[in-house]
């Protein structure tokens, strides 16, 4: 009965100890989102029922270490205690009402997360290899996400080629991006701040690297900017060049080709392209003239530029761009010196 | 030396390269007689299907080439051939092909001991490269191909060191002289090798870099390397689907006089459990590879949504036995751990038959929760309710043993050999993967954990407590009964106690840094998150558990000629196999036993579990 008893008040002092320990530890992220308050309740509650299974298991086997072990000399066997029926259906049924309330805990935080605001804004998210940009209702491509504090958004998300997905962990929700598909992403954005999107699904070389700022802001800020957004990209409207820009934006060409010189190891950088002289993969050399660049843009397997893998431009640009499109496109290239 | 280059593993892969050549070299005249381009622009000079064409030939070559199939061939041309096949004495069986279970067993065991140790390998260089944010030394490619063959190389050494304990074990523990099918359980074994050399050639084709899920379409973009992956599974899943039949059949059939279903070592129990599973789910992991195979070589739409394939069908066909294979590979841990309980503190098993029903209970709960990897998958968001309530009726089962374990422990005479140790590790780790399971299974709080460290973090526990701890203490326990020597004491203990904590560090920073924002799967980190120091700790923690392995290999390399002599009841156990001296004979028992007891009854005096013939005939 001893032994009983002093086990039964140890379990209750560590299972508390425990609770009390990863409370004080700040396990999560801050909490930026109207869903993340009842996931992070739900979340405390399993840490309870965690950290009291754990008691319950580490305190009887660690006592038994100590207090049952063989003492020197004695070679006789334990008690023969084959079980108890009794026993092992209270270890049956108890653990299963925990896990059905657990379940239904679990169905009613996914209930309050899904939440529908009828009048939520709508934003369009494109995923490539390996970019974000997302489409305002304005019209106008970004590869920033612009939000406004407390008011709900459903972001549309497709993805151009494989799988990704979308997480910020501070809005504690997360959902993959498909090609062909539309899936939903619904947040309701509580803390003003500056978080980043990630890429939770492994979706090739770069996935470590697929990021995107996601700005939460008043809605007089966000007019703001939609406002100079909607500016800029009136004015870039105007010439060649400027629509060139907004394309390569909207197709996420720039997050393998880097305008500036610098190298990516992933695609051959645009400055100083046009005209240059590009060593092939086969061992040629070619001249970078529109005729070339634009067999690149349409079948990028075509020619390989030496130190380059193949297979890591999408080929869709020949449906997706028009004509029109890919002289803008070519004007922005040949406008990089 | 003669002998080792003549030997069926050797000769084996010379006979993979020739039937790889012959392969690539007949798809490729083919193509040339169909006017076809016959090669590519790019390093590897012939076309992919050529190549995946040969990488069969290759495979079948080395399998046929052991002489693994011959008694097939000669039964088909209606030649006789001896039931019983001698090996020769001395080291050379081991590399060649042999119909004893405990040879194939020692064959497998040795082969999963190679393959965790290069697994082990590939996950020391990611971890050296995340030690620090940025790129140190892997390129992008470089880094997913390790991360993936790690992944990949740790399942299929898992795999086949779970068809070890089982083949070993599992006739001597239920008193039989072999294997019900021995031809095909040495063809299971053979298959494995071949499998293996075409994981590895992923390293020459580029890699892949889809992580083992290789989920399309990234699957249908990534190297060539990626075909050989596939490839190199499907052959694996062969010796897995034929060993669990075979054990499946075994256990049925061969069981010694007396032993009834509720007698039976509880580790057969799970070792039914587990092929069960093995037998009935490997295919859909095998089949959804092939239609990603087929997808590459011949433009079939399945997952491809421009073809109105569907991505998400993957992540169903490969999840229904990827889910279930991890039970796979717990349920025979959490056997060897039932079965080695009792005999360290001098009890019966508590509750012996809801322990051997858990493990059922486990292994067919464990069908139905396969939608919990696809959460935020995109499928159909109300699924994901029914499956949330199947997912947590796996821990009842699993609870059940928890419990048991702990009730047979309490008040029990507990020695401490290392064997036990690594038991207790066992239970300690494995509660923790346990513990942190249903926060991932209610769907709200999985949203947040899904595809974070948090997720690596529970899954190494599982698989460390579930297997590795109990994978060594089996090591420990059986070595003397394979060599007649013990593995030394002192090291072992030293073994333990550096990878325990070491471990026990290793994933709960893992969990730590995953719920503050640590994807999975990434070859960098954005140091702004404050992570670096984590890492670092966790890279130092990786090299200490690769360092304590390297103590147990020195362990066995010494123990095996110098080890203490012990060819007698080491751990005085009731199992059958302690009754009789080590090494144990060709066929097993010289005299076949009857049961005539529990298999447990520690403490009732005068109770035995077997009777062998000779000692009946004696008494009478």
């Amino acid at each position: 009965m001893r032994h009983y008893i002093i086990a039964g008040v140890l379990v209750i002092v560590l299972a508390v100890a425990t609770y009390a320990g990863l409370m004080a530890v700040k396990l999560m992220p801050v909490q930026a989102s109207a869903q993340a308050v009842p996931i992070d309740n739900l979340w405390n509650f399993e840490l309870a029922i965690i950290s009291f299974l754990f008691a319950l298991i580490i305190v009887p086997l660690v006592y038994s270490l100590f207090v049952f072990r063989r003492r020197k000399g004695d070679t006789s066997d334990g008690e023969h205690i084959e079980g108890n029926n009794t026993l092992e259906i209270t270890w049956t049924v108890i653990p299963l009402i925990i896990v059905l309330i657990l379940a239904y805990m679990g169905t009613y935080t996914l209930g309050d997360v899904l939440a529908v605001d009828p009048s939520a804004m709508e934003v369009n998210v494109t995923a490539s290899q390996w970019s974000w940009r997302f489409v305002y209702p304005q019209g106008f491509t970004a590869t920033e996400l612009h939000l406004v504090v407390n008011r709900q958004v459903v972001l549309n998300m497709q993805s151009t080629d494989v799988i990704h997905s979308f997480w910020v962990p501070q809005f504690r929700i997360k959902q993959d991006v498909l090609p062909g598909r539309i899936t939903n992403y619904r947040i309701t954005p509580t803390l003003i701040g500056t978080y980043t999107a990630m890429c939770a699904q492994l979706c090739g070389l770069k996935h470590s690297y697929m990021t995107a700022p996601v700005v939460v802001s008043s809605q007089a800020d966000y007019d703001a900017w939609i406002q100079g957004q909607v500016a800029v990209a009136a004015v870039a409207a105007q010439t060649p060049v400027g629509r060139g820009q907004q394309l390569v934006t909207q197709n996420g060409c720039t997050s393998c080709h880097s305008i500036d010189g610098s190298s990516t190891g992933i695609a051959p950088t645009w400055k100083g392209l046009y005209q240059s002289q590009v060593k092939l993969s086969i061992g040629a050399t070619v001249t970078a003239d529109e005729a070339y660049l634009t067999e690149s843009i349409l079948s990028p397997s075509a020619k390989i530029v030496a130190g380059f893998q193949d297979n890591i431009m999408p080929k869709t640009f020949g449906t997706n761009l028009t004509q029109a499109q890919i002289s803008d496109i070519l004007a922005y290239i040949e406008s990089l010196k | 030396m003669k002998k080792f280059f003549t030997s069926a593993l050797i000769r084996g892969l010379l006979w993979q390269a020739i039937g790889w050549l012959v392969g690539v070299l007949f798809v490729t005249g083919i193509r040339v007689l169909m006017g076809l381009n016959p090669f590519v622009t790019n390093a590897y000079f012939f076309t992919e299907p050529a190549w995946v064409f040969g990488a069969l030939v290759g495979a079948i070559s080395y399998v046929a080439s052991t002489g693994a199939m011959s008694d097939w061939f000669k039964w088909a041309k209606g030649e006789e051939v001896p039931e019983h096949r001698e090996d020769p004495p001395g080291w050379e069986k081991y590399l060649n092909v042999s119909l004893d279970h405990k040879v194939i067993g020692v064959q497998y065991t040795v082969t999963a001991l190679f393959l965790l140790c290069v697994g082990g390998l590939f996950a020391l260089i990611f971890r050296t490269e995340l030690a620090h944010s940025g790129l140190q030394f892997l390129t992008l490619q470089e880094y997913n191909t390790f991360m993936s063959l790690h992944g990949i190389v740790m399942i299929i050494g898992i795999l086949i060191g779970v068809a070890g304990l089982m083949n070993y074990l599992a006739p001597m523990l239920i008193g039989a002289q072999d294997m019900a099918f021995p031809r095909l359980n040495a063809f299971s074994f053979w298959v494995a090798p071949p499998a293996v050399v075409l994981l590895l050639t992923t390293l020459v084709f580029g890699g892949f870099d889809t992580g083992w899920t290789g989920y399309p379409p990234l699957s249908e973009r990534a190297p060539l390397g990626m075909q050989m992956f596939f490839l190199g599974v499907a052959v694996a899943g062969w010796a897995s689907i034929l060993g669990g039949l075979n054990l499946i059949a075994t256990v049925l059939r061969m069981r010694a006089k007396g032993m009834t279903a509720f007698r039976m070592p509880i580790f057969i129990w799970a070792a039914i459990a587990t092929s069960l599973i093995s037998t009935t789910a490997t295919q859909l992991i095998g089949l959804s590879f092939q239609m990603v195979m087929f997808q590459r070589l011949f433009g079939m739409g399945f997952f491809d949504s421009d073809k109105g394939g569907n991505p998400i069908l993957f992540q169903h066909l490969f999840w229904f036995y990827s889910h279930p294979a991890v039970y796979v590979f717990v349920l025979p841990g959490l056997g060897i751990i039932s079965e080695l309980i009792p005999v360290f503190v001098r009890k019966p098993l508590f509750g012996y038959r809801f322990v051997a029903m858990s493990s059922l209970g486990i292994a067919l709960v464990g069908f139905l929760v396969w939608a919990h990897h696809m959460f935020v998958s995109g499928m159909n968001p109300y699924l994901r309710i029914p499956f949330m309530f199947s997912t947590l009726l796996v821990a009842v089962p699993t609870g059940v043993k928890f419990f048991s374990w702990i009730a047979t422990i309490w008040k029990g005479k507990i020695e401490m050999p290392t064997p036990m140790l690594f038991v207790v590790g066992g239970i300690v780790v494995f509660l923790l993967g346990g513990l942190s399971g249903p926060p991932n299974a209610t769907v709200a709080t999985d949203l947040h954990l899904q595809n974070t460290y948090w997720i690596v973090g529970h899954f190494h526990d599982t698989m460390f407590g579930g297997y590795i701890f109990p994978f060594f203490a089996a090591l420990y326990y059986w070595f003397p009964k394979v060599t007649a020597r013990k593995l030394n004491e002192t090291l072992g203990k030293i073994h333990f106690w550096l990878m325990t904590p070491s471990f026990l560090v290793l994933t709960l920073l893992m969990m730590r840094v995953g719920l503050l924002g640590m994807r999975r799967r990434v070859a960098d980190y954005d140091p702004a998150l404050g992570f670096d120091t984590y890492h670092l700790i966790m890279t130092i923690a990786a090299y200490l558990i690769a360092f304590s392995v390297l103590i147990f290999l020195i362990n066995l390399f010494i123990s095996i000629r110098r080890g203490e002599k012990a060819t007698g009841n080491v751990w005085n156990s009731r199992s059958p196999e302690w009754q009789v001296p080590s090494p144990m004979p060709v066929h097993n028992y010289d005299y076949p036993f009857e049961v005539v007891g529990e298999p447990y009854d520690y403490g009732l005096p005068g109770s035995v579990y077997v009777k062998f013939e000779d000692e009946k005939s004696k008494s009478h």
